[in-house]
């Protein structure tokens, strides 16, 4: 018992040894948005790559747990799907600066077999989930797609279940475009719907409408293009019909290049090329760190995230990188930082 | 009486490992209860503000609005005990069945690997059962069951309206599924425990096989069968992945089993992490503590229940 106990002991103590070089590496650690981990793991593997002696160790707890772990300054950056609000600011112990990092899009992915193409306004979707369109074959509807036949089928409106920035995003499209969502319901990560089933995550939702016939919901861009949903075509600001891709997304970040906290919707954007249903994801870090050494590294990581090297991992998971003008903007912000 | 003070004088010579084993066995059972007491000191504390601004109309109203901060949890309170009910009701009856034939009538090459399948199903992960649910049960409630049942049923509310196939009774088939194994696993060992003499005196009354299983037999294992379905219950009000993936997650009231709802546990699950308002987060600890109340007056009743049984056998 004893022999075995100090032969246990000084095998830690070997192990002790061996892991001090190792933690001589700088390990900075963010938690928060769930929508933003698939983007950071690709892109701080890639940078650890590159810079063996940091390595970044981000926890995807949910943009309110992010921040709240952020405010209590157990970690070194929070990541949001919607930036702090005032009442978050000022729980938080120092000044705090919020950066754009990432774009996302939903898509209205709908089930009804054999119809393409379909068209919607966004009065119509506004509609749709207030529960005032029922039926798919609603003379609006069919008015608009006259060159197919579209089935005298229910809707089923899918909405996430679980609080989601992908909701917040499409709720403050909604209150956009129609005064009556706005006043009803507002803008929210878990609105109180006026209709439909929730389901949990985007899959959940993805999975609820697939099953459905009739079904439509809104779903994230990058889900849509790797699982070849069928999706809405949507008519923009401008009047012109555009479909959920990384580049109407971008255009829509593009025609706000002047993006901040506390002015940060680009749903219903102006331009020809714009998809109407498309928002941020954002990174905060103190204005102050308290750790010199951990300051510098975490400029660094976050300057190359929102730099174009960095911005290039989001395409490869289906991200929309952020619009260079966006990228300045970030940027600029990101110096106020003292490092 | 005079024994009493010779037993004390006997503990009082046990060994050190003696008095070590006493000590981690009173302190084991210390520790599960100042645990449950602290679960409920912090719910409370975590609760407090959402139970001073909304106060006890938090359990009585309906409508849950985050975004204008106007929360009511009668809708999940509903949603987990409808969905609980019918998931005990359907596992009670299959449950006790199952441990029936496999205590009293199944051959014993075939009661071994049956009770081995039917306790596999407690090892599955309840995200399993709930995507079984999303993709494969809620279609069949969808297009078969539901129309099925509303055919033959339809004029009552209980099954009036549209079919989504996520709602209520498919939530409460998840569970039913779920808490099956506890059901049959204890009430087999139950009945198993019944002495052999009693079936024998009954058989030799001249009743056959399944009269002496209904009417001796179960009789005689009731407190432990009510104790297995107390235990399932127990498991069905607290589930929540699998319920989530299939309940709808609507905090509205409805009588028909079709419609979509939502349980207390569900809405913890969904919500939490992206609560960010403080008031929030408290109305999401307090449907927790409503959930820790539920459990107990279930529990309660139960208890009452089984003494009312045991009570009955006196007399």
């Amino acid at each position: 018992m004893i022999p075995s106990l100090r032969r246990c002991s000084a095998a830690l103590a070997v192990m002790a040894a061996i892991a001090v070089p190792a933690a001589a590496a700088t390990q900075l650690t963010g938690a928060g948005s769930t929508f933003d981990f698939p983007f950071f793991s690709k892109a701080f593997y890639i940078y650890s790559q590159k810079n063996p002696d940091v390595t970044v160790n981000y926890q995807s707890i949910g943009s309110g747990g992010g921040i709240k772990q952020f405010s209590s300054k157990t970690v070194d950056f929070g990541a949001t799907d919607v930036p702090m609000n005032g009442e978050e600011l000022a729980g938080a112990k120092d000044a705090v600066l919020q950066i754009p990092v990432t774009l996302g899009g939903a898509a209205m992915a709908y089930n009804l077999p054999g119809v393409n193409n379909l068209k919607l306004t966004r009065q119509m979707v506004a509609d749709i989930f207030l529960g005032k369109i029922t039926k798919w074959n609603d003379p609006q509807i069919a008015k608009l797609n006259k060159a197919t036949s579209i089935p005298d089928t229910s809707i089923v409106v899918v909405h996430r279940s679980d609080g989601s920035g992908t909701s917040y995003i499409f709720t403050d499209f909604l209150s956009h475009v129609s005064p009556e969502w706005k006043s009803k319901v507002g803008t929210g990560k878990s609105p109180s719907w006026p209709t439909g089933v929730g389901a949990k995550g985007t899959e959940g939702v993805a999975g609820q409408v697939r099953n459905t016939p009739g079904g439509i919901g809104y779903v994230e861009m990058a889900y849509v293009v790797e699982n070849k949903m069928t999706a809405a075509l949507l008519q923009n600001k401008a009047g012109k019909w555009v479909s959920c891709t990384p580049e109407t997304v971008a255009a829509a970040a593009a025609s706000k290049p002047e993006v901040s906290a506390s002015n940060f919707s680009i749903v219903d954007a102006a331009g020809a090329g714009s998809y109407p249903i498309a928002g941020y994801s954002w990174v905060v870090v103190y204005k102050k760190p308290s750790d010199a050494g951990r300051a510098k590294a975490l400029y660094n990581v976050l300057s190359w995230l929102i730099g174009p090297s960095g911005q290039d991992n989001a395409k490869s998971v289906d991200y929309v990188p952020l619009p260079r003008n966006v990228q300045e903007t970030a940027a600029a912000t990101l110096r106020q930082m003292q490092h | 009486m005079t024994d009493e003070p010779q037993f004390r004088r006997v503990a009082r010579f046990v060994s050190p490992a003696d008095r070590g084993f006493a000590a981690a066995v009173y302190g084991g059972s210390i520790l599960f209860a100042l645990l449950i007491l602290g679960l409920f000191v912090e719910l409370v504390l975590g609760s407090w503000p959402s139970i001073v601004r909304f106060g006890p109309g938090f359990i009585f109203h309906s409508g849950w609005d985050p975004i204008n901060s106007k929360f009511g949890a009668l809708p999940m309170i509903y949603g987990t005990v409808v969905t609980s009910l019918i998931a005990i009701v359907l596992a009670a009856f299959v449950g006790i069945m199952a441990a029936v034939f496999l205590a009293d009538f199944a051959p014993r090459w075939l009661a071994t690997p049956l009770s081995f399948l039917i306790e596999l199903l407690a090892a599955v992960p309840s995200v399993v059962y709930g995507l079984w649910g999303l993709f494969v049960l809620s279609p069949f409630v969808r297009t078969a069951l539901g129309p099925a049942l509303q055919k033959v049923l339809g004029w009552t509310p209980v099954f009036s309206g549209t079919i989504y196939g996520v709602g209520l009774l498919t939530a409460g088939m998840i569970l039913a599924l779920m808490i099956v194994p506890t059901v049959t696993a204890i009430s087999r060992d139950v009945i198993a425990a019944i002495p052999r003499d009693l079936r024998e005196a009954s058989m030799a009354l001249g009743t056959t096989k399944w009269e002496t299983a209904v009417r001796v037999v179960l009789p005689a294992a009731r407190v432990g069968v009510f104790g297995a379905c107390v235990l399932a219950l127990g498991r069905a009000l607290g589930e929540t992945i699998a319920v989530t993936m299939v309940i709808g997650n609507r905090p509205e009231i409805s009588a028909s089993l079709f419609a979509p709802s939502y349980t207390l546990a569900s809405v913890i699950a969904n919500e939490f992490t992206e609560a960010t308002t403080s008031i929030y987060v408290s109305a999401l600890i307090e449907l927790g503590l409503i959930l820790f109340a539920v459990s107990i007056v279930v529990n309660a009743l139960a208890r009452v229940m089984i003494w009312s049984v045991r009570g009955s056998e006196r007399a």
